[in-house]
């Protein structure tokens, strides 16, 4: 179903490109010495190459060229061996050089492609065309002086990797899609930690409209620095709607950079001089060309982890899961991980039912993550054993993991300790019917009389009366024997 | 004593070495005459006379143990545009008029682990802009020469005019320059001393400011090529904090003095007879020739047929680069600040006032050249001339092993003989450029007098890393000329 | 040919040189003469020559990625001209 918003004038789609800039997971910045992690004391992982000071030069860092390389690889994008760093010139107060020293002719990586799951079930492929390195700025502080604006370079040449989507973005659900995939993506190779609250993955977002059947684009707009997925899909929205009232009262959109509102829900002109942004771009004459080898590109891609769509083929084929669960299960290596310690040397589907059903609330319940999970993989591994082994039934189980989660003490101890043994002796069971038939022998003569729905009635009372430890199976065959008595 | 000025850095090392003079005596003589003769000549911005006879101290002591590096306690003077730490460093704007920096150059840092004694900063055109150190926020600096006929002073070319003005005036025995277009080897014909120009890469650019990034090197100014081989050997090297630093090792260049030129082949550039040039120049240029002949050379005519592009294609690449290289003095983080209400106004009025009026022409011609629409027409364009005028060097030296040209199309004008066209002023670099733009390099030897008494200087153009061939013909002209004069003010002249 | 006030003062502002009405006029004078020097090069035929980058010399190099500089705040702050606690500051900035 595509999506489409309705204006006086009639439908309308959207067309939207991403340029999703994020944060190079390195020990050092770009082109520095300096610490790149986040936080710190202000002015404190600076170098004096990254304050720009005079004579001060440029060094690239060779673990930030080999993350944009997994990067690339993991987005099955062309590598480029040769690329080059320009500089982009612009004055501003947290850009102490005067330039960014950015990839603008030519990057490191070309065209890629990300796939993307919605809702409906469908995937659609959203072209990359390019992911260049670039140094980021640093950050000015407004709300600490009446007259005046802080400066912080802490940030400042710290490694950043712009990924730029082709405009083949159709809806705003499309859109965080896309930023959820590229998100899990860059986690899963460990080139960024993608955490939009700390900044390190931020969009800038090219929205435009058109009438169906257009095949031109219509004039975008960029929307600056939105920095969650809910915003970049709110943006959308509200930018879109905006751009069709504009064509719809008859005017036209400008292209410009605007900002997104969320508080209310709007977007707005950046007029800042527009007139005045030439970069004037040119190779950076402090830097040679970067050029790579192909057997390093190679050696990268060998050492490079499963990525998430080759995983969730294996899942399925391996483990016999839905798509539906494996998207569930690899959202994140350390589930995926989580999961397959489980299901080796346990019934699969049935690690996969519990992993996405009772595990995950339990999680949700105790605020944990899964990395410190109160449940470790083995245990629950075990906990399904008892279950396949019929040592415990699933209602059973169900408690036990609740106890599990809160006392950490393992799944056969508890059994043991409370006594949770299934019943699985035939005579016991038939003992339990009997006195459940005589005590309700109005509703067995109801039952025989043809009122079938009645047979879940006696299963529940005899469940209840073996304390929900009788063998489910066990309990059905003897109740049917004994009431065709 | 008496004497102590007619040293060499070559002699004046082996007198320390053998203790016929202490660091304290020698660095003490260059004190005095800096305080007696640089009023006059303006070569030094900052002087560190306390400091140097600290260092001079602290050498002596070395030498007492017969230890010390190449250049323990030699007194020598610092282009100041390399970074000093913990001393003033200006590049002669008044945007960095109090700046110190808390790092130090890595050619600088060399010289100091080699034993070296800095006497100040010396003055230079702003940013190194400039071919007659008239363009310095500390006033010019002024040639130790005089024409034989008058008074009047005489610009001591640029940009590093105040190394050329302390080096022939023995103020100290050797300076740092630096050569973007011509920077070293100009003021060194217009002064009567020797500099070099190496290959770039050669020298470090960590912490020396910076002008046009791919086309600064550092390099050595002093009396003559031995003192300033001797200095290379100090200053070059690679450097891991410079990418455009080149790791090749570097040779005794000392040593490449004795080589002769037996047998080398010595290219004429035809292109290099450009019209208006002065007779007494060509005539100095035969006379290169018939000396460098007369060495054993073969002296083989080659042509450079991009030369006359050369000029035109520097101002557009330097200019476009210094744009952005001097965007950085902003009066936020270092430097002159004029406050303004707002942050564009804060840096328009800190650069306005900061800036002196040729760095602000270029800094603007810089800009236009890559602004939108014109970055092909201009930029673009001048990098492809810079490769067929680099390919224009590499054929020529497929045939020859160095090129003798002028180094000036004239020797020192006077400061009020400045053409006031920025074009004409361009073409004192016509001769120096085009080694810059290919990047090889290049030296200037002082080779005789105009008909008024102003030294000239003769240029060799090498082979990529190949100082010492350069070093070895330089010599060469160098015994040929027998240029012993000596500047109207010198320390060594009683005044 | 001079460049007009409106180009001189389009480049200032983008090199943020403040410039007095009198310096405009000069330096459009000024910038024209060397822009039309410059003009020459056009009669050179550059098709298919490479723009030079670098000198072709120095091998591409590439840093370990180890913290080996910062913490120096003393340094970074030295020289400011104006400074409030660990931050240089600029006249406010409103986006």
């Amino acid at each position: 179903m595509s999506y489409r918003i309705t204006g006086s004038t009639g439908e309308w789609e959207i067309v939207v490109g991403l340029e999703v800039h994020a944060q190079v997971v390195s020990e050092a910045k770009l082109f520095s010495g300096a610490s790149a992690e986040y936080g710190g004391e202000p002015n404190t992982h600076v170098s004096l190459v990254d304050a720009g000071f005079p004579g001060m030069l440029p060094v690239l860092n060779q673990e930030c060229v080999a993350q944009a390389v997994r990067t690339g690889l993991g987005l099955e994008a062309e590598i480029n061996l040769f690329s080059r760093f320009d500089r982009k010139n612009y004055f501003y107060a947290d850009l102490p050089t005067g330039y960014q020293i950015s990839q603008f002719a030519h990057p490191i990586i070309g065209k890629g492609k990300v796939l993307v799951d919605l809702a409906d079930g469908s995937t659609r492929e959203i072209g990359v065309t390019r992911l260049h390195l670039e140094q980021d700025a640093g950050k000015s502080i407004h709300d600490q002086d009446p007259t005046r604006s802080f400066i912080d370079l802490n940030r400042a040449g710290v490694a950043l990797m712009e990924i730029v989507s082709e405009p083949d973005i159709r809806s705003p659900e499309e859109a965080g899609a896309y930023l959820r995939k590229l998100r899990q993506i860059l986690r899963y190779i460990g080139t960024c930690d993608g955490n939009m609250e700390e900044g390190s993955m931020r969009a800038d977002v090219n929205v435009s409209v058109r009438k169906p059947g257009e095949t031109e684009y219509r004039t975008r707009c960029e929307i600056k620095n939105v920095n969650s997925i809910r915003f970049v899909i709110m943006s959308i929205e509200v930018e879109a709607q905006r751009q069709i009232e504009v064509w719809e009262a008859g005017g036209t959109v400008d292209q410009e950079t605007r900002l997104f509102d969320h508080v209310r829900s709007e977007t707005r002109s950046l007029r800042s001089k527009e007139d005045a942004h030439d970069y004037r771009y040119f190779p950076d004459p402090d830097l040679l060309p970067l050029v790579i080898e192909q057997s390093w590109v190679d050696g990268l891609k060998a050492a490079l982890p499963e990525l998430p769509e080759a995983k969730r083929a294996r899942l399925e084929q391996e483990y016999g899961v839905s798509r539906y669960e494996s998207s569930v299960l690899c959202v994140e290596q350390a589930i995926a991980d989580f999961y397959e310690t489980v299901a080796r040397g346990a019934d699969a589907r049935l690690a996969a039912n519990w992993m996405l059903g009772d595990f995950f609330a339990a999680l949700n319940r105790t605020g944990r993550s899964i990395e410190d999970s109160p449940v470790s993989a083995e245990g629950l591994r075990e906990l399904l054993g008892l279950i396949s082994n019929s040592t415990i039934n699933g209602k059973i189980a169900k408690e036990v993991l609740e106890d599990m989660v809160e006392t950490g003490e393992s799944a056969s101890a508890i059994v043991e300790k409370k006594g949770l043994r299934q019943v699985t002796d035939t005579g016991a069971i038939e003992s339990a019917i009997r006195e459940i038939l005589v005590a309700n022998s109005d509703k067995v003569a109801e039952y025989k009389s043809g009122k079938d729905k009645l047979f879940g009635f006696f299963v529940g009372q005899t469940m209840k009366a073996m304390k929900g430890k009788g063998n489910p199976a066990l309990v059905n065959e003897t109740l049917k024997k004994l009431l065709s008595e | 004593m008496s004497g102590i000025h007619d040293f060499t850095l070559a002699s004046a090392r082996d007198a320390l070495k053998s203790r016929k003079i202490s660091a304290v005596e020698l660095t003490n003589a260059h004190i005095d005459a800096i305080e007696r003769l640089d009023g006059q000549l303006n070569s030094f911005i900052t002087r560190t006379p306390d400091q140097a006879r600290d260092a001079a101290k602290a050498a002596d002591e070395v030498l007492a143990k017969g230890e010390g590096g190449s250049l323990c306690g030699i007194p020598l003077g610092i282009k100041d545009l390399f970074c000093t730490n913990g001393v003033r460093t200006t590049a002669a704007s008044k945007i960095l008029g109090n700046f110190v920096p808390p790092y130090e150059s890595t050619v600088t840092a060399n010289l100091l682990k080699d034993g070296a004694v800095f006497l100040g900063k010396l003055n230079l055109d702003e940013f190194a802009m400039g071919a007659a150190n008239l363009n310095s926020a500390f006033g010019p600096a002024v040639n130790p020469w005089k024409r034989s006929d008058s008074d009047t002073k005489l610009v001591p070319g640029g940009s590093s005019g105040g190394s050329a003005a302390a080096v022939a005036a023995g103020l100290v025995l050797g300076a740092t320059g630096t050569d973007t277009g011509g920077s070293i080897r100009q003021p060194a014909a217009f002064t009567g001393i020797a500099g070099i120009k190496p290959t770039y890469g050669r020298c470090s650019r960590f912490g020396t400011i910076a002008f046009a990034s791919s086309l600064d090197q550092a390099g050595p100014m002093a009396r003559n090529l031995q003192d300033c081989a001797i200095l290379l050997e100090s200053m070059a090297g690679f450097d891991p904090r410079d990418s455009t630093s080149v790791d090749t090792p570097v040779p005794n260049y000392e040593a490449a003095l004795k080589r002769g030129v037996k047998g080398l082949r010595v290219g004429i550039p035809k292109e290099y007879h450009v019209d208006g040039m002065p007779a007494e120049i060509e005539a100095l240029w035969q006379q290169g020739m018939t000396w460098l002949r007369d060495a054993g050379a073969e002296i083989v005519e080659v042509s450079l047929p991009h030369t006359k592009y050369g000029l035109p294609t520097y101002y557009i690449a330097a200019l476009a680069e210094a744009s952005s290289n001097l965007a950085r003095y902003d009066g936020v983080r270092f430097g002159e600040r004029v406050s303004a209400p707002s942050l564009d106004g804060l840096y328009e009025a800190s650069r306005a006032a900061g800036f002196g009026e040729e760095v602000k022409r270029r800094i603007l011609i810089g800009t236009h050249v890559l602004s939108s629409g014109y970055y092909d027409a201009y930029y673009l364009r001048a990098q492809k001339l810079r490769t067929l005028i680099q390919q224009d060097f590499l054929k020529a030296f497929e045939n020859v092993d160095v090129l003798l040209t002028p180094t000036a199309p004239s020797g020192a004008f006077a400061q009020d003989e400045k053409p006031t066209d920025p074009v004409q002023m361009y073409l004192n670099d016509v001769f120096t450029v085009p080694a810059s733009m290919a990047g090889v390099p290049a030296l200037s030897v002082p080779a005789g007098l105009d008909a008024r008494g102003v030294p000239l200087g003769l240029q060799l153009i090498g082979k990529f890393f190949d100082e010492e061939t350069l070093i070895a013909a330089g010599h060469a002209i160098e015994q040929a000329a027998a240029f012993h004069h000596r500047p109207t003010i010198h320390a060594g002249v009683s005044a | 040919m001079s460049l007009d006030a409106k180009t001189v003062t389009r480049i200032a502002r983008l090199a943020r040189i403040g410039l007095k009405p009198e310096e405009v006029e000069t330096l459009g004078h000024d910038m024209g003469s060397i822009i039309d020097w410059v003009e020459q090069l056009n009669e050179v035929d550059v098709t298919n020559v490479a723009p030079m980058i670098g000198t072709g010399l120095a091998k591409p190099r590439l840093r370990e990625d180890r913290v080996t500089d910062g913490n120096c705040r003393d340094k970074v702050l030295a020289n400011a001209p104006e400074r409030e606690g660990p931050f240089f500051t600029v006249p406010k900035v409103v986006e």
